[in-house]
């Protein structure tokens, strides 16, 4: 067998097919890179091409064995476990081989890391259903949140549920990517750049209401700034309105000054473009 | 008075109360409605304020008007301090405001007592009508029920709110005569019978009828303030295992007295809150609801209150070292439950693992046990964690450095209280 590495486009399917291709031709895989920048020259690589049936059956094959470890794979997917591609491979590998018995032993060297690392994930989306800050711009609420793991797919449920009547999205900064949700339907979309409005009168009259609200509701005698920390790591605080700066709390001039800023960029959040390919599994219906 | 003011003095004045979470009330979405419960045990805390606390709710008073007089309170009517009241219309479009941009989960309503108990709570349940009957609102609400209040008005703030509480703030009768003369222990049990006896009728209710009205499914709550009183913990920890066995509360907070007010039957205005007492009968409230112990089990007449030097789960097993180590291949989940390291979690997991492969020493950090403390206390196939060496000395001396740098008071009370213990 040839030892290999292998280039691929960043997608779930991407993915899979590079496991189906190192089965197809008996490669063993050194290393898994979305990104050709990172390709080291010296070994041996190869451009797999997103096939959707070599996909698919790599999928049906995987929920044979065990449902289970598909699911654990779609979820290790959405991870930031550095070379998560690798350790979803060894998985797959180590189940193909050995059949599913040891997903039941939590602290298998195999399954641990994907298991630690999807822990973190739905930790951080428990985190974010807390933190993320929605601002009402133009009747659309609109936020922005920078994650480490891909969390748009476990936070489309919880969000679109909670406030079916809007029209809402969530722009995750780190993955470039947009959840846009109207008219009872959801969608994750890749998206380079965004930038959110300025606020309204109204808008502003909540951050400010919510800020001092905030400000207020600690006791000084208790103060424990550690506590908080450990709680709610600072690295969430710059999405957050009560840690933003004055800026964030003045409205935009007039509305004259301003024409149709109804919602940032244009109206993508009012109109769904149509089914796009699925950038991110689903894991919340 | 602006509304800024307005939420400014109300939410201070609110700032006390302990209780903020979310939790107990599983609904989704609604048809129609916006907003859903969620169901973790913790609920949904949407940040922390500066001192640590999860802020889940709205916490506001209706009014910080108030015609009693609780010695310990700064709303007691002989305080003089800036009032303020919202109108149902404005409380209620601030829920809607904060809910739709996920500031909160909810509302946590509560009240100075206005002219009566009974026309304060008709302002709650017309506030808490608006928001849900105008604004459709579907998130959680916690509201206060005010002692002394006619049972018909409990009803309809029961059907309108997730959670209800009332509140025992002194933890003893001579307690509540001494500080809030204008509270009787029967009118604060009279509201919290009344509450568990329309739940248990409305558990039933709906198994006959699916859709019939729902009250308080979230069940109620209380407070009860520490150190302001000279009740024990023995004598608080006894009460709170009463008030679960006896009420079915969902939950006891405890709210660390924070002297606001020079009075000769309080203590001083520069004793520091006693924080890491708090801390202790958390833990223990913890051991009672998930772990399976007894109160009697924590602390007796001879030691009446918490040793600060040492969490009450290991305080119990220092206490009975004869029963480890425990062997986790073969323990059942209740003995697992009382080793110290070892959580709900863990426990679950070594359950689940070890039906696979026996579990040795070097898989229990994977599985979550915290082997700073569990490695006293545990086997794995027969052996204790390697080279690991202690005497009964030592075994303490490593447990309470295996917590200090986790608990609330600052080092150096730490340090007194360390010195007290060596001298006593
Ligand atoms: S009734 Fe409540 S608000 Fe009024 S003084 Fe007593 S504790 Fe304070």
């Amino acid at each position: 067998m040839n030892e290999m590495t292998y280039l691929y486009d960043g997608s779930f399917e991407g993915f899979l097919c590079c496991v189906f291709e190192s089965y197809a031709k008996h490669e063993i895989l050194t290393a898994i890179y979305s990104d050709e920048d990172f390709v080291p020259v010296l070994f041996a690589s190869r451009t797999i091409e997103t096939d959707f049936s070599h996909a698919g059956r790599v999928m049906r094959k995987i929920v044979k064995v065990s449902p289970y470890a598909a699911d654990l794979l779609r979820r290790g997917f959405l991870t930031c476990l550095p070379e998560r591609e690798m350790y979803l491979y060894r998985l797959i590998a180590k189940l193909l081989r050995e059949g599913p018995r040891f997903l039941g032993s939590l602290s298998d060297e195999t399954l641990y890391p994907v298991l630690k690392a999807i822990r973190n994930l739905h930790g951080e989306a428990q985190l974010l259903r807390g933190f993320v800050r929605f601002s009402e711009l133009g009747g659309v609420l609109g936020a922005e949140i920078e994650p480490k793991n891909r969390v748009l797919p476990l936070l489309r449920g919880h969000f679109c549920s909670r406030y079916q009547n809007e029209k809402l999205f969530i722009y995750d900064r780190t993955h470039r990517e947009i959840l846009l949700y109207a008219d009872h339907k959801a969608v994750i979309a890749p998206l380079e750049h965004f930038e959110m409005a300025p606020p309204d009168e109204s808008e502003v009259g909540y951050r400010l209401l919510w800020k001092r609200f905030y400000d207020t509701i600690a006791i000084k005698e208790r103060y424990n700034p550690k506590c908080r920390r450990t709680h709610m790591p600072m690295r969430y605080w710059n999405t957050m309105t009560e840690f933003q700066g004055t800026d964030y709390f003045k409205a935009k001039k007039s509305s004259a000054d301003d024409p149709g800023l109804s919602a940032p960029n244009e109206k993508s959040a009012l109109a769904i473009p149509p089914e796009s390919e699925p950038s991110a599994p689903a894991s919340a219906p | 008075m602006e509304l800024l003011d307005k939420l400014t003095i109300l939410s201070d004045a609110a700032k006390y109360d302990a209780a903020c979470t979310s939790s107990g009330s599983r609904r989704g979405f609604r048809q129609g409605y916006i907003g859903s419960t969620t169901s973790s045990v913790a609920g949904c805390c949407h940040t922390f304020s500066a001192d640590g606390r999860c802020v889940s709710l709205l916490k506001v008073l209706m009014t910080n008007n108030c015609v009693y007089n609780c010695k310990y309170c700064v709303n007691r009517c002989s305080n003089d301090t800036r009032r303020a009241m919202f109108t149902p219309e404005e409380l209620a479009e601030l829920t809607i405001g904060f809910y739709r941009r996920n500031y909160i989960e909810g509302l946590f309503l509560s009240s100075g007592v206005v002219r009566t108990p009974d026309y304060t709570t008709e302002l709650m349940i017309k506030s808490l009508r608006i928001l849900r009957e105008r604004y459709r609102f579907n998130g959680y609400i916690h509201a206060k029920t005010i002692p002394g209040t006619s049972p018909v008005l409990v009803e309809q703030l029961g059907l309108l709110a997730d959670r209800l509480s009332v509140n025992i703030e002194l933890p003893s009768e001579s307690g509540l005569k001494l500080l809030a003369p204008d509270k009787t222990k029967a009118a604060i049990l009279t509201p919290m019978r009344q509450i568990e006896t329309r739940r248990t009728e409305n558990t039933e209710e709906l198994v006959k009828y699916r859709h019939a009205p729902k009250f308080a499914p979230a069940g109620q709550s209380t407070q009860m303030i520490v150190g302001a009183t000279g009740d024990s913990d023995l004598h608080i920890l006894r009460l709170t295992q009463g008030l679960y066995d006896q009420y079915k509360l969902k939950r006891v907070f405890y709210s660390a007295y924070v002297p606001v007010v020079e009075n000769a039957l309080l203590p001083s205005k520069d004793v520091k809150p006693p924080l890491l007492r708090e801390h202790r009968l958390y833990q223990a409230d913890w051991l009672l609801r998930f772990y399976g112990f007894r109160a009697e089990e924590l602390l007796d007449e001879h030691n009446p209150d918490f040793n600060p030097l040492v969490d009450p789960k290991c305080s119990w097993a220092l206490a009975h070292l004869d029963f480890f180590p425990v062997e986790v291949n073969s323990a059942d989940y209740e003995t697992l439950l009382r080793i110290p390291g070892i959580g709900v979690t863990s426990a679950k997991r070594i359950l689940v693992s070890r039906r696979c492969a026996r579990l040795k020493i070097e898989d229990l950090r994977k599985l979550g046990v915290v082997m700073k403390r569990a490695q006293y206390f545990l086997t794995a196939c027969g052996k204790m964690a390697e080279g690991l060496r202690f005497s009964p000395d030592s075994l303490l001396r490593n447990l309470i450095a295996a917590e200090r740098p986790g608990l609330p008071q600052p080092a150096a009370e730490q340090l007194t209280l360390f010195d007290t213990i060596q001298s006593a």
